[in-house]
């Protein structure tokens, strides 16, 4: 028996869209996958050989040839390097993003060209900060420290933050700025005690994920924070990260110490999800108490 | 007195609002500065065209890294952008809230992961299956530190960008447009395909050249996987060495080789340049779409 055409017709249009809906099930399936996969699979590598020396210790001598000793030096090298290129990010983006906001009118050009450049700046891959950075300092006749380090994941977490925040400042709504310049405040008035205010949660978003990526960065601070198996106690000195600290583990030959790679990947994990989960708090708070 | 620091502010803010493209520039001269040596040795096509790489009898030739780069690159798009599109559609134009609110932190997790990590997960999971399972399914032979290998990772790495982009792109699409399609008696699916991915098109092209271009310049995971070899690579099963990854691995030793230093600078200088022309690209076609749709 054969259908009449129209009918046909019908049945292959529903086919086709449920093949496609198969498809797209597949394909969130694979993302969503591929997340629980990699996380998944670092924790279960990582966690029966992480151990409390491992990151309460400084390396010992010979503990990349698999004696004792921890990556007490990477942890918090990366923590001293991501905090001061996130408080020198925020120094320079916040006034940015106040800027484009408060003191040029709506859509400016102005505005729309420094929203231009960060995307930009944003698209440039880590490794050509850390070479940049890398030429910087040689012009500058620094060697390898936490300050060039510093200065580079800052430059690197310089658009990532300012992209966050002018994102939360642009939803401020005209009607709380009109109201504060009513009272007589003057734009820094209320850009300080108003805006900052209203989206200090967003604000606080923004530097986390901004800090995130600082701490996970490995490329820009190969060049310019070098590595070293003591703690960092000056600015002028290198230090070591612990990006850098799992990718060298990982390239001895010895079993061992590519498993202390796998635990010191499973600390970064836990850094990495932490910090996200407090972003993600921080977001749900932020649009509690907001004025609409 | 509040009106002069009110003043002041706005001067200094002024200036900070510079610094964002005077660092791309920076960048660009600085770069090229330091790859002036090189440049005055030999020309600049027979560098990037010459396969002989030895540092030591001084011959820079870039050609087996680019192609490196190129050929990780192509595999992660080929492999990502079905993906990351259908995806995106699903997430705009089918999901329930539930499953949309679910999925965006997954998507921000994997775009905020350390690429150290992925490099990891590559070296722990990917490279066994590449030599184990596919190498031998097709037939071939494979240490599993391959081309594939890092564009299966770096794929991977690239979802959250094309998807992101898309899911902007395909919100700026008024609804109405949607619904006279669907009025018309179209099946959801074609008005997705007749009305979304038309309309949104030259958004979507923007999406993967963005997440090109974030391919093109991972560094850490893709070093970690990829072999590092310095030839042109022949199959994907072969390894290969990308541009990032030999700036990567040499720069201890760049000091001290005549030229050295400077030929790692063109390979960082072209990397920017590549990847800024591409970004400036995508992203003026992504201020066109945005426009269209106010």
């Amino acid at each position: 028996m054969t259908l009449p055409l129209t009918e046909r017709r019908f049945i292959r249009r529903k086919i086709e869209e449920n093949a496609f809906k198969v498809l797209m099930a597949a394909s969130i399936f694979i993302v969503i996958g591929c997340l629980l996969l990699i996380v998944g699979t670092i924790i279960w590598k990582g966690l029966p050989a992480l151990s409390l020396s491992m990151i309460t210790q400084t390396p010992k001598g010979g503990y990349y040839l698999g004696r004792e000793g921890g990556i007490l030096n990477a942890i918090m090298g990366s923590l001293y390097l991501a905090s001061g290129a996130t408080i020198l990010s925020i120094i320079f983006s916040l006034p940015v993003v106040l800027y484009i906001n408060l003191y040029t009118k709506k859509n400016s050009r102005l505005a729309q060209w420094t929203r231009f450049s960060f995307d930009v700046l944003w698209g440039i891959p880590s490794i050509v900060f850390g070479a940049f950075g890398f030429i910087v300092m040689i012009f500058l006749g620094l060697r390898a420290s936490l300050l060039a380090g510093i200065v580079t994941v800052a430059l690197l977490e310089l658009p990532i933050m300012s992209r966050a925040m002018d994102e939360v400042i642009r939803m401020v709504p005209r009607e709380l700025l009109d109201a504060s310049y009513s009272l007589g405040a003057t734009r820094l008035e209320t850009a300080l005690k108003v805006v900052v205010r209203q989206c200090l949660p967003g604000i606080l978003t923004a530097v986390l994920i901004a800090f995130g990526r600082g701490i996970g960065d490995a490329a820009s601070v190969l060049f310019t924070a070098g590595f070293t198996d003591r703690l960092p106690t000056s600015l002028f000195q290198p230090a070591a990260t612990l990006p850098l600290a799992i990718f060298f583990q990982l390239g001895t030959p010895f079993p061992e110490v590519q498993e202390r790679a796998y635990a010191s990947a499973a600390v970064l994990t836990a850094m990495i999800l932490l910090i996200s989960l407090l972003a993600r708090g921080l977001i749900k708070k932020s649009t509690k108490h907001i004025v609409k | 007195m509040r009106l002069f620091k009110d003043t002041l502010a706005q001067k200094t803010m002024l200036v900070l609002t510079f610094i964002p493209g005077l660092i791309v520039l920076l960048m660009l001269v600085g770069l090229f500065l330091k790859a002036r040596p090189i440049l005055a040795d030999k020309p600049f096509f027979s560098l990037l065209f010459s396969s002989a790489w030895s540092p030591l009898k001084g011959n820079f030739g870039l050609f087996p890294f680019i192609m490196g780069t190129l050929w990780v690159t192509f595999v992660a798009l080929i492999m990502a952008v079905p993906v990351s599109l259908l995806t995106a559609i699903y997430l705009s134009e089918y999901a329930p809230r539930f499953i949309r609110e679910f999925t965006k932190p997954v998507i921000d997790l994997l775009a905020g992961l350390p690429s150290v990590l992925y490099g990891v997960w590559g070296v722990l999971l990917i490279v066994p299956f590449v030599s184990r399972i596919l190498a031998p399914l097709f037939g071939a032979q494979s240490s599993g530190y391959s081309i594939l290998a890092g564009g299966l990772v770096l794929a991977i790495m690239i979802f959250p960008t094309i998807i992101a982009v898309c899911l902007e792109v395909f919100s700026s699409i008024p609804y109405e447009m949607r619904e006279t399609s669907l009025s018309l008696g179209a099946t959801k699916w074609e008005t997705v395909r007749y009305v979304v991915l038309k309309k949104g098109l030259q958004g979507i092209i923007a999406a993967v050249v963005l997440g090109l271009s974030r391919a093109f310049g991972e560094t850490m995971a893709v070093l970690m996987v990829v072999g590092n070899i310095p030839r042109v690579p022949k199959s994907v099963f072969s390894g290969g060495y990308p541009l990032p990854a030999l700036i990567a691995n040499n720069y201890g030793e760049m000091m001290s080789i005549p030229l050295y230093d400077s030929a790692l600078m063109l390979a960082a200088a072209t990397l920017l340049v590549v990847v800024l022309s591409f970004n400036i690209l995508a992203r003026f076609i992504l201020i066109r779409v945005e426009r269209k749709a106010e």
